[in-house]
């Protein structure tokens, strides 16, 4: 944390995840002077604990998500891990249809992918056991390693004359004329001339403060990992109810399954406890990679993930304030980064993205949502805990 | 009554197992505090299960779990029946504790314990997880005596990473316990009551001891040991520090030492070297479980913070000996807890006895003393984590694992000192970057060491160095041990890789269309997510 704040910058970028940073960097390497607000480390909540997939064919940011990925360690300077492709092993028809209408999905633009059975899966992939009916290989998409890429956003912001400050929480907003003017950080006041809002979890309390209803439900994912095996040809393998990875290390790092609604202010304490769920994480591992069985497992790990009402993110340049950019993954964050930081670039600097059509993704659809869309979804933290 | 609301399918509530098995008061580890717990506690009509992961599987304790064993355990640590002969035999209490009626089980391990808490309120139970190596399963808990006793702090040099260079705490368990020592000749690092009784107990048994090495200019032990080992005629080098592990095929031959005030160097044969230089408490499980911890360097370390009998910041939760910091009265504190634990369960006021707190000094600076000498006389490859192989040099140079193989100026640019600049250095943070503390281990062999090397290199006292964090499972177990536990069947129904929000995954093109309903309603879960 740097004692004295410098009076302003051109954008104040609140949250230091995944998304924020790439936005900054974006921002950064285009000349703008770029300050972030981060209240701990930068990408210390999901964005640093995520499974580290970079396939997101849902989403208008897809193909630029896509064309970055392969890039991104010459971009920012400093390796990120990434490698590309992705197999998703399929025990049911149900599963091989499934990702086989995503290989349809994807062809038009030019993607492809294979179809591999048993014996073809359990080449490329050693750990992957007799149990699989058969694999869709996707020739694109691909993972990172979460961690070290969040460092390498930060450290290329800090190249380009970006500025992080650590430790460091927004208190509140200055507004003049239907603009923010400045933000309130440690008593003072930091002016700039556009301000991002990408603060997981906590951007609905912020925004809160300038009267902007943002709806966002926060809940608590649990991963494993374990210790490292040889390496397999490919890294990124799916399936079995789980996303995840083996590392470049080799080790086994995964997550899925079910989640606990927490309460909004849930982000306040350091606390990320898991569960026992960790012992339906291995066993489903296990199955996964049967000839892994034997792998112990090292850590569990839980975070804090945002969601909004349909689970589909906020990517937004608000009307009022003007100056006022916002950004929620719910949950979908890592992967798409680089393509979200830089929509998020253009629409602070030009308002609008310039290389894709992303208007369903504004606040506006939320405009009509009741105020208990939380109960009425289940959305909610547990009243009382009963063993099944 | 029940509150009818509408729940979400995905979610974790009600889908957690019911506990396999129910203990009105666990106590994790039979040593003298867990062992004096359990018969108190026995004694005050409490339903006592005692569980001790002694003696651990030969394959862990070549992990060094729970202790820092160097490699130099001989044949009888594969015999497992003998082993747990053995550690009953040496350990007179374990069979009172059975005469008391308490439910004691050696060689059952915990590795993990799960309370409700904050950002988390969806467990039915307290409980605890076990195995007993063939499998694993659920005990829940209405209170908890944590005494899980202490580890080795292990600092490294040349060679640390050689068979033969081992700990006090696992040197002890080695000779008391299980007769499986396999060394003949001992140097031992340190000069204080622990290295002390170590040398001491080495000689009694009829091994020999090369010396013990010191990097203060006087020895620390209490004047009756220092009397003792003279009387025995053990040499403590004063001044001096370890440079390296002398090595060959079997491991360690000699320890090579500098000379105080000198600029030669002296050599100490052996076969074994032990760091005595303190000890750790113990703490996994109280990390795991979220209880507030505080360092304390009078205690030894981080502890959980503690009330009257040992009360942790989670209500029904104690920590007693050395696991709630380094102590002399161990079986006080035992029986403390047991106190505590029962007023607990009664609905009470704790009566617990006072126990005398002892006015230990203060470990920090002795501990610094010692990182400071490695850090000044070793190598710029010695290893601060061995598991994953990171050197001193790649710490502090926040470099990337060496498999990566990616240099670049950029990369050069950045170490220890410009992430300072970013905020206090968090070794989870370096961890995250440079993997040390990230192996098999589980960061047993490496996090103090990693702290006291950061404090020591960014001006930082040791306290303010941020605790590295434990998490389950605490040890390190097969994905097919952990599996045991099954899923329950509404969590095997509604299991789903993310949320379960359907409309996450349409894609962006049919938002708004009428194929996104279609896909939204199809039975078979039309949606796509890969």
């Amino acid at each position: 944390m740097s004692e004295a704040s410098p009076s302003g910058s051109n954008v104040a970028i609140i949250g230091g995840g995944v998304t924020g940073l790439s936005a900054a960097w974006w921002l950064a390497r285009a000349g703008h002077s770029v300050s972030v607000f981060e209240r701990f480390i930068v990408g210390w909540e999901a964005s640093g604990r995520n499974g580290g997939g970079c396939t997101h064919y849902q989403s208008p940011l897809f193909l630029e998500e896509q064309r970055l990925w392969p890039m991104m360690d010459d971009l920012l300077g400093y390796p990120t891990e990434y490698q590309r492709t992705r197999i998703v092993i399929n025990f049911t028809a149900d599963q091989e249809r499934r990702y086989r209408s995503v290989a349809d999905l994807t062809a038009p633009w030019g993607f492809t992918s294979e179809t591999l059975d048993n014996r073809q899966l359990r080449e490329i992939v050693p750990l992957a056991g007799e149990n699989a009916l058969s694999a869709q290989y996707f020739h694109f998409g691909g993972h990172a390693n979460p961690q070290r890429t969040v460092q390498a956003y930060a450290w290329a912001l800090q190249d380009h004359g970006g500025r992080i400050y650590q430790h460091t929480s927004v208190d509140g907003f200055e507004t003049s004329n239907g603009r923010i003017t400045g933000i309130q950080v440690n008593g003072r006041t930091h002016g700039c001339d556009a301000v991002v809002v990408a603060a997981g979890p906590q951007s609905a309390v912020l925004l809160a403060k300038l009267g902007i209803d943002l709806p966002l439900a926060p809940a608590r994912a649990e991963m494993i990992v374990t210790e490292a095996l040889p390496l397999m040809k490919i890294g990124g393998v799916d399936g079995n109810g789980l996303y995840g990875r083996q590392t470049l290390r080799g080790n086994l790092a995964y997550g899925g399954g079910p989640h606990e609604w927490l309460d909004d202010d849930a982000f306040l304490t350091p606390a990320r406890p898991s569960t026992p769920v960790l012992c339906n994480l291995a066993a489903r591992v296990a199955t996964l990679f049967p000839r892994a069985a034997h792998a112990r497992v090292l850590r569990s790990w839980a975070g804090i993930v945002e969601n909004t009402p349909d689970g589909r993110p906020v990517i937004d340049r608000l009307q009022s304030p003007s100056n006022l950019t916002i950004a929620t993954m719910s949950g979908v964050g890592f992967g798409l980064s680089p393509a979200t930081g830089h929509a998020i670039a253009d629409l602070v600097t030009t308002g609008a993205c310039s290389f894709a059509e992303i208007g369903k993704l504004g606040l506006g659809r939320f405009k009509d949502l009741p105020a208990d869309w939380r109960e009425t979804r289940g959305w909610m933290p547990p009243l009382e805990a009963v063993a099944a | 009554m029940k509150t009818l609301r509408p729940t979400d399918p995905a979610a974790i509530d009600n889908k957690f197992p019911a506990a396999d098995e129910h203990a009105q008061l666990l106590v994790i580890g039979a040593g003298q505090a867990g062992l004096a717990a359990a018969i108190e506690a026995a004694g005050l009509g409490l339903q006592v299960v005692l569980i001790d992961e002694n003696p651990v599987p030969a394959a862990l304790m070549g992990l060094d779990v729970p202790l820092f064993y160097g490699q130099r355990m001989n044949a009888a640590v594969q015999e497992e029946a003998r082993m747990v002969e053995r550690l009953v035999a040496s350990t007179p209490a374990i069979e009172a504790a059975f005469d008391a009626g308490v439910d004691v089980r050696m060689g059952v391990m915990a590795w993990g314990a799960f309370a409700n808490g904050a950002a988390l309120n969806a467990m039915p139970h307290k409980v605890a997880g076990l195995t007993d190596g063939t499998k694993s399963w659920l005990c829940s808990f209405d209170a908890l005596i944590l005494a899980t006793g202490a580890r080795d702090l292990v600092l490294g040099f040349e060679g640390i990473d050689q068979p033969g260079v081992m700990g006090a705490r696992a040197l002890d368990a080695l000779l008391t316990r299980y007769d499986a020592f396999d060394g003949k000749r001992v140097t031992i690092l340190g000069s204080t009551d622990l290295a002390a009784e170590t040398a001491l107990k080495l000689l009694d048994r009829g091994l020999e001891i090369s010396g013990l090495v010191e990097v203060l200019p006087n020895p620390q032990a209490s004047p009756e040991y220092l009397a003792a080992l003279a009387a025995r005629g053990v040499t403590i080098h004063t001044g001096a520090t370890i440079l390296k592990a002398e090595t060959d095929a079997t491991g360690v031959t000699a320890a090579i030492t500098s000379v105080a005030g000198q600029g030669n160097t002296q050599r100490l044969p052996c076969d074994t070297i032990c760091l005595a230089v303190g000890a750790i408490p113990a703490i996994e499980l109280a990390g795991a479980l979220n209880c507030r911890l505080g360092f304390r360097g009078d205690l030894g370390g981080h502890v959980p913070v503690t009330g009257a009998g040992g009360a942790t910041s989670i209500p029904g939760i104690f920590a007693a000996g050395d696991c709630a910091g380094l102590t002399a009265d161990a079986e006080g504190q035992g029986r403390a807890a047991a106190q505590a634990a029962a007023a607990f369960l009664h609905g009470s006021a704790s009566p617990a006895e006072t126990v005398a707190v002892a006015d230990t000094p203060d470990t920090t600076a002795y501990r610094q003393a010692w990182m400071r000498a490695l850090l000044a006389t070793g190598a710029p490859n010695t290893l601060a984590c061995i598991c994953e192989e990171v050197s001193r040099t790649e710490l502090l140079g926040i470099r990337p694992p060496r498999y990566l193989n990616c240099a670049s100026n950029k990369l050069a640019a950045r170490d220890a000192k410009t992430l300072r600049e970013d905020g206090p250095l968090n070794p989870d943070q370096i961890k995250r970057l440079t993997r040390a503390g990230m192996g098999p281990c589980q960061g047993r062999r490496c996090r103090e060491q990693i702290a006291l090397t950061l404090a020591e290199t960014s001006d930082t006292p040791l306290a303010a160095v941020p605790l590295a964090s434990y998490r389950a499972p605490v040890r390190p177990l097969s994905l097919h041990l952990l599996g045991a536990i099954a899923e329950t069947p509404g969590m095997q129904q509604h299991w789903d890789v993310w949320f379960g929000i359907r409309t996450q995954w349409i894609p962006y093109d049919v938002i708004g269309t009428p194929e996104e309903a279609d896909l939204i309603a199809a039975e078979d879960g039309g949606y796509l997510h890969a």
